[in-house]
């Protein structure tokens, strides 16, 4: 079934452009349908996942290179695809107010689904890095046709961006091609091969900073924040949902598998950076007017963590890691939502001090309700999916190196003052309501697309917070596969 | 118990009640008054059910239910109780219906409130019966959410500053608890409370921490367990509060709804005390020992000073506030001396039995008294449409009797007046804390002389004197006022004359306590 979930994503792509123009009603139920399926078929795959490693479809692709189709799925990718298939769903249930060009923008935003979907699906080094680089493209025609503040510059930024970072990618992954000699892009072949540790020292850096600039690492991650505030929502959505994912999951699945050896010698390092990023994307949240920045930077802080546990080499560690791309994913997702659909649609303002005076509480109490627990929820408080993540990284973290695990928790602090901060600009302000200003100005009720996606979404972060071992069943058994013997047990090498 | 998860339910059944009321619409005030009265009184129903049921004579953890909930981290679904969790939860049972009923004329989204009433009583009793860290941790940090909201939607003119102060600082003292937890799962491997306190008691854990963390920075061999305990120590002082950890609360408690404040000093309090009888004592005793000295400092420092506080304050609820802190001090007076290092005579166990007695003695008859003294202040803002000062009335005794009368008696039972609740529990701290801790004890009779003086003087500006015309047309309690502070006066006068039922259900607890602590 999992192959599927990329398929449909196309077939709705193809779907979508044999559309005529201006039925944007046609549009986005055409784009919801997809994502439904999408999302039906990454859970049927991982029900009926046997556990282990398992190939979903290998054909040759370009047998003069050693270049397969090589489709398969562990319990990370599947983490991963199940997240995708939730993301894509309620970002087109808060797209639903999209008129200008709907066909195009849900054209684009599929596109970008099945490319995220074939990174996590693929088990081919090249067939990962084409899927990677089709996901950025859309990305970039979304921020740059339908984004708001500075938009061309946000979209400009990013794309400038994540080309580096792909260019390092490229540079690393063909150097290890050849250096490997095997004929073979296939990673399991690729982590088996001993590679020597003078190579692994530079190409390790490269290829893992290259994929962790696209996961927010500081101080590679200026994009994000000026690229979450100029999409439009259901961009800034998966921007932050998944596509920050991509990155992280390209670091641990490419850079950290293949060149065990380079991690080790950088890995005190990128824990400095990852902390540095926890901390200071968190203390900027705090200081920022614009509403969505706030956000924008909490996503740099919670990606530090991500970045933070994987560099611990340890099962916990990777594992926390693994859920807090979940978990993140979900929440930063539902906060997007709010800032941008909930309330910037209706307001059209984003600054926290003109938010401030509007009494938003009561103009819109299912959205003030959404955005305190997507609040809660982002701080980490327990109950929630970002508490045990967090819980696992900072345990891998003590075992590492116990000073930054420390530093950390100093950024969970800093994490609950900022939400806080926005929490009570945004909805909760001091300045006196009334009920004849707020009819005065009525704001347009939360429609019912937008509270089934939060819904969804609440419910999620909810059930993962209370039952962390539904998707840890899935991960924790994947870092025993012999794929990460180089990476955890010392391996062949 | 016949297989029925009792603990479950009676942690479920508030979190129901929660969810049910979030979703009614504010206009049904009148149902979601009844409603989450009715979701209390099936819980103090259960409480009893468990106090009925609980085998006071046996040592063991009662009505035990565990199940593996994250077996990666070694994360189970673990309840039981022992006294000190049953006389929590009967207290947590029974103040928070007062407390509701304490709030009948809130009327600004009313569901909304007693949903976040009912969301704080569920993260209380998870507080008090959880014995996994992480199953713990999520209600102790469950309660602190609604106590927000209460706090920053009902609460007075400086709610928003007092609601974001109070957040801020419990989670210091939450992040510091929860690293120290993760340094300590790493070193031994667990975070159940009953493995962590074998291993407290019996210096392993001490053990396995320096061994774990020497060499970390500058720390040498035996300072890592040092500064573990110091998180934890940490994370509860703030929830007490000890000075000088004590700021958030006075304002908190002044600006939060009465009915809140209610469950704040009643309740949330002992959260703190619960945690250092739970949790520092067995797990760290050694560590305890060693800071004796200084910690005895605090715990003076704490009676004394909030006393003297309370003196100097103008408003009803800062006096109330800081005698909160006063009272909580003796508590923590009687656990720090109890750790002192004895020979093995059985007289000094007998002391240390008598001091830990005092000490739950203590919580409970605190958490029956002081949610009554807010409430009878909440009573007299009623009246007097926010005026609250203790120089704002006077000679209310004239027109308001009842009134005068039953507040008296919460007042003489803060005060320690033979005879009520609060002097048994007093009691036994100094009788246990003076041979134990003769210095620290005496000094704070201090405190004991500085309370009676402000109290006193609460009665005296408020009850007599001359009367204050503005309030001369005030009213008495009505019969829903009365009905609210007899249950609990009642009580008052029961613990006070026999304290034996309290003390018949915690003292083999106690007696384990005294056991671990080694002499």
């Amino acid at each position: 079934m999992l192959p599927w979930t990329i398929y449909i994503s196309f077939i709705g792509v193809l779907a979508l452009m044999l559309l005529p123009r201006e039925q944007p009603r046609a549009a986005r139920l055409i784009a919801l349908v997809t994502a439904v399926l999408g999302l039906a078929a990454a859970v049927a795959g991982i029900l009926h996942h046997p556990g282990g490693f398992q190939p979903l479809v290998r054909a040759h692709w370009i047998p003069g290179l050693g270049i397969d189709f090589f489709l398969g799925a562990d319990g990370i990718s599947l983490v991963l695809v199940l997240l995708t298939g939730i993301a894509s769903v309620t970002g087109i249930l808060f797209s639903w107010n999209v008129e200008h060009r709907a066909k195009e923008f849900f054209a684009f935003y599929l596109a970008l689904i099945g490319g995220v979907y074939g990174v996590f699906l693929s088990f081919d080094v090249f067939l990962l890095f084409v899927f990677y680089e089709l996901a950025i493209i859309p990305k970039y025609f979304l921020i740059a046709i339908w984004g708001s503040t500075r938009r061309e510059y946000g979209a400009m930024k990013l794309a400038l961006y994540s080309f580096v970072g792909s260019a390092m990618v490229l540079v690393g992954i063909v150097a290890a091609y050849v250096v490997s000699g095997q004929h073979s892009t296939s990673l399991f072949d690729l982590a088996k091969f001993p590679f020597p540790p003078g190579f692994q020292y530079w190409a390790f850096p490269l290829v893992f900073i290259g994929f962790a600039i696209l996961a927010g690492l500081w101080p590679f991650h200026t994009w994000a924040p000026t690229g979450h505030v100029a999409a439009p929502t259901a961009a800034s959505m998966l921007l932050a949902g998944v596509v920050m994912k991509l990155g992280a999951y390209g670091a641990l699945r490419v850079a950290m598998t293949l060149f065990p050896l380079g991690l080790q010698a950088w890995r005190n390092e990128l824990g400095l950076l990852a902390v540095i990023g926890i901390v200071y994307g968190a203390t900027v949240a705090l200081v920022q007017k614009d509403f969505k920045f706030v956000i924008g930077y909490s996503s740099v802080s919670h990606m530090g963590f991500v970045l933070l546990g994987l560099v611990t080499i340890n099962t916990i560690g990777l594992s926390g890691a693994v859920l807090q791309m979940f978990s993140h994913g979900i929440i930063a997702g539902l906060l997007f939502a709010v800032v941008g659909r909930m309330v910037y649609d209706r307001t059209h303002t984003r600054d926290l001090t003109q938010l401030e005076g509007m009494g938003l509480g009561r103009a819109l109490p299912f959205a003030a309700a959404t955005f305190a627990i997507a609040g809660f929820a982002s701080m980490g408080l327990p109950g929630f999916s970002g508490f045990p993540a967090e819980l696992q990284v900072l345990i891998g973290a003590w075992y590492a190196f116990p000073t930054l695990a420390v530093l950390a928790g100093l950024g969970i602090l800093v994490g609950v003052a900022y939400t806080l901060r926005a929490l009570q600009k945004s909805f909760f302000g001091d300045a006196e309501v009334t009920t004849e200003n707020l009819e005065a100005h009525p704001l347009p009720p939360i429609t019912i697309p937008e509270k089934i996606g939060a819904v969804i979404l609440i419910g999620t972060t909810l059930v993962i917070g209370l039952c962390p071992s539904l998707l840890l069943n899935l991960i924790v058994p994947s870092f025993d596969l012999p794929l990460f013997d180089g990476l955890l047990r010392g391996g062949p090498r | 118990m016949n297989g029925h998860p009792l603990i479950s339910i009676v942690t479920v059944t508030p979190l129901v009640g929660a969810v049910i009321l979030a979703f009614l619409k504010p206009a049904h005030r009148r149902l979601a008054q009844g409603l989450a009265l009715a979701f209390c009184l099936l819980g103090l129903l259960h409480a009893v059910m468990l106090w009925v049921n609980f085998d006071a004579a046996s040592g063991q953890l009662q009505f035990v239910e565990r199940a593996n909930w994250i077996p990666s981290i070694g994360v189970q679904y673990f309840v039981g109780l022992d006294g000190l969790g049953l006389l929590m939860v009967l207290l947590t049972a029974f103040v928070t219906p007062v407390a509701i009923l304490a709030s009948w004329k809130i009327d600004h989204n009313a569901p909304r409130y007693y949903s976040l009433m009912l969301f704080l009583q569920a993260g209380l009793f998870g507080t008090f019966t959880a014995l996994n860290f992480f199953h713990w941790f999520i209600f102790w940090e469950l309660s602190l959410v609604p106590a927000f909201f209460l706090i920053k939607f009902w609460g007075g003119p400086g709610r928003s500053a007092a609601a974001t102060q109070f957040f801020i600082y419990t989670m210091v003292g939450s992040v510091a608890m929860l690293l120290a937890f993760l340094a300590i799962y790493q070193a031994v491997g667990t975070f159940d409370f009953i493995d962590l306190a074998k291993q407290g008691s019996n210096g392993t854990l001490a053990t396995a921490l320096n061994a774990k963390y020497e060499g970390w920075h500058w720390l040498t061999r035996r300072q890592a367990s040092y500064v573990i305990f110091g998180a934890v120590f940490l994370g509860f002082a703030v929830k007490v509060p000890l000075i000088p950890f004590h700021t958030w609360l006075p304002t908190t408690y002044a600006e939060a709804p009465t009915g809140t404040t209610m469950m704040l000093t009643g309740l949330m309090s002992k959260m703190g005390v619960y945690g250092f009888l739970r949790v520092l004592l067995p797990m760290f005793p050694a560590q305890m020992r060693y800071v004796q000295t200084p910690l005895l400092w605090l715990a003076v420092a704490t009676i004394v000073c909030s006393a003297c506080a309370a003196f100097a304050q103008k408003d009803l609820k800062r006096v109330f506030a800081y005698s909160s802190i006063n009272h909580l001090g003796y508590c923590l007076l009687g656990i720090f001396a109890a750790v002192k290092l004895t020979g093995t005579e059985g007289q000094w166990g007998v002391e240390k039995a008598a001091a830990l007695n005092g000490v739950l003695l203590q919580m409970f008859s605190h958490g029956l008294t002081a949610p009554m003294l807010f409430c009878f202040t909440g009573f007299l803002e009623e009246r007097s449409g926010g005026a609250r000062g203790l120089n704002d009335f006077g000679g209310l005794r004239k027109v308001a009797p009842v009134f005068c009368g039953l507040m008296g008696i919460s007042i003489f039972a803060s005060l320690g007046l033979p005879g009520l609740n609060g002097f048994v529990g007093e009691f036994l701290i100094f009788k246990g804390a003076f041979p134990l801790a003769t210095w620290a004890a005496a000094l704070s009779v201090i405190g004991l002389l500085v309370t009676a003086i402000f109290l006193l003087t609460v009665i005296q500006r408020v009850f007599n004197g001359p009367l204050n015309e503005k309030w001369a047309a005030m009213p008495d309690l009505d019969w829903r006022e009365r009905f609210i502070v007899l249950p609990a006066t009642a009580l008052m006068f029961i613990i006070g004359l026999c304290p034996q039922i309290v003390i018949g259900a915690i003292n083999t607890t106690v007696t384990q306590m005294v056991d671990q602590l080694k002499f």
